[in-house]
């Protein structure tokens, strides 16, 4: 009987999450007392044992643990933003200044924002063909035998530090890109986005240099989610096609590429927000400038992430820190929404689990 | 005559027919453009890792490199080497994983094993999402705001490493996840069957499993993390001189050594940019395959 009591203890709270049969712990239910022991027990009773209940609430609490982090990063940014923001004498989204000076605190995200969003779309309109080629190639037309190979090659892009990335594009594409820039701007200088910017095209220090890197590191990252989902195009589609007679293009344009649409829309928009929020290469191949920024390939100037990393070796006045602190609030925010909104598409999909 | 062509004829039009000119055409055009969009990605590749080298593999190929620092070195000596730098990303970069790595495994257990389907599961997930998309400059921010602004505490290698943590938390998820849910369940039948606490049967029977592809999964993570450039220029200083103490003063690393001396505008500076991007590959690559050997000798025995 002592047993019995010791066993018995109520578990109410255990038994909502118990749905699916696999993972449902053992359950040492207990017989109904005989009758003349007392009033039998409404429900049968499950075993809780200590460990399980310390190792139920670590993981629970480590899961509520980065929940609480994610809504703490942006608490912890708009405190510390505040004061700043407060103290600010011009218009912190529609200035296009920035003065970071603690004493006469004048800034505003605007012309950050425009090149932070300029220089990451440049990037993803680039990335993106490209990926879509590389993830068809390697899960449809690469030799079956290579395709794995083939498919660590691409993630190698991924590995390389992004720091090397901006050492690479500043010493070794950007002058090779010269005479392709030189041509745009001469022939096509008419329309604003090739015209003359800020930056000197012969050393190259623009954002058609940075964007084309930041392309380049997307391409990993884009082709190995669409990769993933092109590979699940149900292969009777596929074999349905071969029958009718397709090409292998025709096969590819009527399944793997209408099966595989929202996954790889969702990951070229998780490869933009990698882009908005790439710090070190950008800076390192950027030149800073005081112009503002006039929508051209060619301008030089900073993005939200660089101007943080620039200033980031002077954080000693809280209040010019907070500065930036704002601005990396609405970075934050930005890709948030990018994030939320790549996660958004895929949601309905069950056929991509 | 007639007759004999008619016999020729064929009483039904053929089954197959030849494909038109167009058709293969458009079909060797697709194919042509997927064979270069996949050799456009491997032109920077290979581009990167010769100029990486030919820059900078002269400066590696001596025992100082390794075993030395710049310390008392102006920017016009050269010699020294990087060992300074080398502890610090290796410092930062293990912290990082001592303190992430059994969130991020407890994280993922709770999504496979205990939270299936409940809301605090899918805001958890929603979260991981996000957090993998945060940018390292903000992670860095944060912890500014944090344990600088806010806690009082100076920048240090610690502060770099708590940064590290959030962008490594998301990845080590990701993989553990996907690991557990490949874990067989007639495992777990099996053990709950023998009376097995559901605790133990994961401690013992599902991690175990699904072990040696975790292992590859954080030293890929470790590995992502020691490159990370800008939460190290956000919370410490860069230092020549070598420094053990993760919670005081300056400390150096692969990614801080370059930013610094990238700002030194002369041969000496660029052989150590160069020199310490090299090492920085090598360092990543010897991760890499860490996690590989690592995975297959703790891999299960399969007959």
């Amino acid at each position: 009987m002592s047993d019995f009591a010791k066993v018995g203890r109520p578990a109410t709270r255990e038994t909502g999450s118990r749905g699916s049969a696999p993972n449902t712990a053992p359950e040492a239910t207990i017989p109904p007392n005989p009758p003349d022991s007392g009033p039998p027990p409404a429900a049968p009773k499950v075993v809780t044992r200590p460990g399980d209940r310390i190792f139920r609430t670590l993981t629970v609490g480590s899961g509520a643990l980065i929940v609480v982090m994610i809504a703490l990063i942006g608490v912890f940014l708009l405190i510390q933003a505040i004061p700043s923001l407060s103290g600010n004498q011009a218009s912190f989204l529609f200035s296009r200044d920035w003065n970071a000076d603690p004493a006469a605190l004048a800034f505003g995200v605007l012309d950050l924002l425009l090149v932070t969003v300029f220089s990451s779309v440049f990037a993803l309109l680039i990335a993106m063909p490209v990926s879509l080629g590389i993830a068809l190639f390697l899960t449809q037309y690469a030799p079956k035998r290579l395709a794995r190979p083939f498919g660590y090659i691409v993630d190698l892009l991924a590995a390389v530090p992004s720091i090397i990335y901006g050492l690479w594009g500043l010493y070794e594409l950007a002058p090779a890109l010269k005479p392709v820039s030189t041509w745009l701007n001469d022939t096509l200088g008419f329309i604003p986005i090739f015209a003359t910017g800020s930056s000197n095209l012969a050393i190259g220090q623009t954002i058609f240099t940075a964007g084309i890197v930041l392309a380049v590191m997307l391409l990993p990252i884009i082709t190995a989610i669409t990769r993933e989902v092109f590979d699940r195009t149900p292969s009777t589609q596929i074999e349905g096609a071969l029958a009718l007679g397709a090409t292998k293009w025709e096969v590819v344009r009527t399944t793997v590429l209408p099966f595989g649409r929202a996954g790889y829309i969702s990951a070229s928009m998780l490869g933009l927000g990698r882009a908005l929020g790439e710090t070190i290469a950008v800076m390192i191949i950027l030149a800073s400038t005081s112009q503002h920024f006039g929508f051209s390939l060619f301008d030089g100037g900073d993005t939200i992430a660089s101007k943080i990393a620039r200033a980031a070796s002077e954080f000693n006045d809280p209040r010019g820190a907070g500065a930036y602190i704002a601005a990396g609030l609405v970075l934050f925010v930005l890709t948030f929404i990018v994030n939320a909104f790549a996660r958004y598409i895929i949601s309905g999909h069950k056929e991509y689990e | 005559m007639s007759t004999a062509t008619d016999l020729d004829r064929p009483a039904a039009p053929p089954a197959f027919q030849e494909i038109g000119a167009g058709r293969k055409l458009r079909n060797r055009f697709a194919t042509g453009l997927v064979w270069g969009a996949f050799l456009i990605a491997l032109a920077p590749l290979v581009w990167l890792l010769i100029t990486v080298l030919a820059r900078g593999l002269e400066h590696v190929l001596n025992a100082d490199w390794w075993s030395r620092s710049f310390a008392g070195l102006t920017s016009r000596q050269f010699g020294g080497g990087v060992y300074h730098a080398i502890i610090g990303t290796l410092f930062q970069g293990l912290i990082c994983a001592v303190i992430a790595v059994p969130i991020a495994i407890l994280v993922a257990v709770y999504l496979v094993e205990y939270g299936k389907g409940s809301r605090l599961a899918n805001a958890v997930t929603f979260t991981v999402d996000i957090l993998s998309g945060v940018p390292s400059i903000v992670a860095a921010l944060f912890i500014y705001a944090l344990w600088v602004t806010t806690l009082g505490f100076p920048r240090s290698a610690f502060a770099v490493s708590l940064a590290l943590v959030l962008l490594m938390i998301p990845v080590v998820v990701r993989t553990t996840e996907e690991l557990l849910k490949i874990v067989p369940d007639e495992l777990r039948e099996a053990a709950y069957a023998l009376g097995i606490p559901k605790w133990k049967t994961i401690v013992k029977i599902v991690i175990p499993t699904a072990l040696s592809g975790i292992i590859t999964g954080i030293s890929l993570a470790i590995a992502r993390v020691m490159g990370e450039t800008a939460p190290v220029l956000v919370l410490v200083g860069y230092t020549s001189y070598i420094n053990f103490d993760p919670f005081n003063g300056s400390m150096a690393s692969l990614p801080l050594l370059m930013t610094s001396e990238r700002l030194t505008t002369n041969a000496i500076g660029e052989a150590r940019v160069w020199g310490a991007a090299v090492t920085l590959i090598l360092i990543i690559t010897v991760f890499n395959l860490l996690g590989s050997l690592i995975s297959r000798l703790t891999s299960l025995k399969t007959k």
